[in-house]
């Protein structure tokens, strides 16, 4: 079967809907020349009023998006930097989130927020290295942090059908991945449906996007001594309870490994509904970013903020052995 | 009906209803207080008598001009701001919020500035359906020194989108007076980014109309916006607040002498006394109507508090387990 690579699966997630409904447009900065490799061809195939390269005002066209969507357009922006999701904060959780119930639901807000290579991509410090997708999941916005390129061409897909806005971040640790894939069996993803990437009886792992590849790595190494259950959540918000309570009925021990910052991070939500509501036999534990994480510039100091493997083995060993 | 008697009749309209409303918000009624549109009524009447029914306008948090002159029915507005289930929203909007997207209003909005890149955006979506809807957005003089009400004057200007700005400069920002918050001119931000600015009298609706005009003939003739700058003065409250907490940015001569120049007052005299006294008579009947319509209308039903929050049939999870 051919090789799909993840930006290729955006990208092919993009084409297949702006070819299936005319109503959906891509907006963003040089998305023209397809800067981040997910606009690639777009422009050249669907022309400069379905394409259209922005001036540098984020917030003007996030908020454009907004009233293009009200107005009966399926708008996509491509944001470059996570950091920009700061930035737009107002015209995302204040306006586009707020108008279906503000309005008594008189409109929808169809919106895509698509950041490809979301997270650290080492080397690009402090400003380009943020992962805000709990700060959406907190306010209410449908998010989803596809691991795999089958799933980011599904998700995309599905955010892209759906009638609220929904945010779509693709981790820069995910998107160099490439799998063997029939193209003809790409299909879309339902929001908020998890996968169990690997069966296990011991302790139940939850990752979060590109971190599945380190909990299915560390699976493997621990594979001798304690069966691990690797839970990909794939939509943070609204999360698949129903499928973490499932794997916890059968192993009854919680870690989760989350690319946020801890404090409000997802993995404390995750943590916190389980010990609430679901059978847990041993404390939980969680691996993420240090409280208020800004992250450095050196490797050295950016790699240090990062969950990492290792603490993510410890802590499932602390937790298969607790009783 | 002459253009002069349907202005007189909105703008008379307008300013009887906030009284109305302010009435209700001391008696309780209103629950959250109201920016009073008092004094600025010439210019929703001038710039909405321009727009057809299909064209749409973006409001502000100081919007019941706005909509009313729109032509929201002012039965189900008054029955928002008082917060019941019959309201124009379902009660789910109140005063700052206050949308009717079937007579083409997106919105009143809360954040300054905030709406003027909605606005864009809408105009262009039904441009390239091929509908020809020209967009009114409102906005205060606060507005303009908000970052991304500029990135929207450029981007509209830039796809020479059918929108026109319609900036109220009503002389404060709040309590802050322009001239202390605004460096420049407000027509020099537009003319800045290549759209046609106009100062105008924002107290006479008919000037208001004929510029308006204008105005809506560059839109739909594809030549993109036009920003009007139009001059008014608040005569109440920045919001009902202020009748408790009585700050002093301004004088009571300074109001009083503003009040020579009233926008109702102005139109009054173009109308024929009997007419006039016929509209006086059929806005009060409405608005007795429009009253207990609210008071008599159900509050909504607290299950309900979350109905809308998603399109689509997502309901989150409650606020305990």
């Amino acid at each position: 079967m051919p090789l799909l690579s993840y930006l290729r699966a955006l990208n092919r997630a993009l084409a297949a809907e702006m070819e299936r409904d005319p109503a959906v447009c891509v907006f963003g900065e040089d998305i023209g020349i397809a800067v981040s490799n997910v606009t690639t061809g777009l422009l050249k195939r669907f022309g400069p009023e379905r394409v259209l390269d922005m001036p540098i005002s984020e917030q003007a066209f996030t908020s454009f998006a907004t009233g293009a969507a009200i107005a009966g357009s399926r708008p996509v922006i491509e944001f470059q930097i996570p950091a920009l999701l700061f930035l737009t904060f107002e015209q995302i959780a204040n306006q586009a989130h707020k108008f279906p119930l503000m309005t008594g639901g008189q409109v929808k807000v169809p919106v895509t927020y698509l950041m490809p290579s979301s997270g650290s991509r080492v080397g690009w410090a402090g400003q380009h290295s943020d992962h805000p997708y709990s700060l959406f999941a907190h306010v209410g916005i449908k998010t989803v942090v596809p691991a795999t390129p089958t799933d980011a061409y599904g998700l995309l897909v599905s955010a892209i059908r759906d009638d609220d806005p929904v945010i779509v971040f693709g981790p820069a640790g995910a998107v160099a991945r490439r799998e063997d894939v029939d193209f003809g069996a790409l299909a879309p993803v339902p929001l908020g449906v998890g996968r169990i990437r690997r069966p296990g009886t011991d302790v139940t792992v939850v990752a979060v996007g590109h971190l599945v590849y380190d909990a299915l790595a560390v699976a493997d190494e621990l594979a001798d001594t304690i069966s691990v259950e690797v839970f990909d959540p794939r939509t943070l918000y609204p999360f698949d309870w129903n499928g973490l309570a499932g794997s916890l009925a059968r192993t009854g021990r919680l870690v989760v490994i989350d690319d946020s910052n801890r404090t409000c991070g997802i993995g404390g939500e995750i943590l916190a509904t389980a010990a609430e509501e679901m059978r847990l036999i041993a404390p939980p534990k969680r691996v993420t970013r240090p409280d208020g994480a800004v992250l450095p510039f050196a490797r050295e100091l950016d790699l240090a903020l990062q969950p990492t493997r290792d603490q993510l083995r410890a802590a499932i060993e602390t937790v298969a052995k607790s009783q | 009906m002459t253009d002069s008697a349907e202005l007189y009749r909105t703008v008379r309209l307008i300013r009887r209803f906030e009284q109305r409303a302010i009435e209700m918000v001391r008696s309780g009624v209103i629950q959250g207080g109201i920016h009073p549109y008092i004094g600025e009524e010439a210019i929703a009447a001038g710039v909405c008598a321009a727009l057809g029914a299909d064209d749409l306008i973006t409001s502000t948090h100081r919007g019941h001009g706005h909509v009313l002159a729109k032509g929201a029915d002012p039965v189900r507005m008054l029955a928002e701001l008082a917060g019941r289930q019959t309201g124009l929203n379902g009660g789910r909007g109140g005063s700052m919020h206050a949308a009717d997207v079937s007579s083409g209003i997106y919105g009143a909005n809360a954040i300054v500035g905030a709406s003027a890149a909605i606005a864009a955006g809408a105009a262009w979506s039904h441009q390239r359906a091929g509908r020809d809807r020209v967009v009114a957005s409102f906005c205060g003089d606060g507005a303009v020194n908000q970052g991304v009400f500029l990135e929207a004057l450029n981007l509209t200007s830039l796809r020479r989108l059918p929108v026109i700005f319609v900036c109220e400069n009503n002389g404060f920002a709040t309590s802050m007076r322009v001239q202390d918050t605004t460096a420049g001119s407000i027509t020099g931000r537009a003319e800045a980014f290549g759209i046609p600015a106009e100062t105008i009298d924002g107290m006479d609706a008919e000037a208001v109309l004929a510029a308006s005009a204008r105005a809506v003939a560059r839109a739909r003739a594809g030549d993109g916006p036009t920003f009007l700058e139009c001059l008014t003065y608040r005569f109440d409250a920045h919001h009902t607040w202020e009748y408790s907490v009585r700050p002093r940015y301004r004088t009571d001569e300074e109001v009083a002498a503003a009040w020579a120049r009233d926008p109702v007052d102005i139109q009054a005299a173009r109308v024929p006394e009997a007419v006039r006294l016929q509209i006086d008579t059929e806005i009060e009947e409405l608005l007795d109507e429009a009253r207990r319509f609210a008071e008599a209308s159900p509050e909504p039903d607290p299950a309900g508090a979350l109905d809308f929050l998603y399109a689509s049939s997502l309901r989150g999870r409650g606020g305990t387990a």
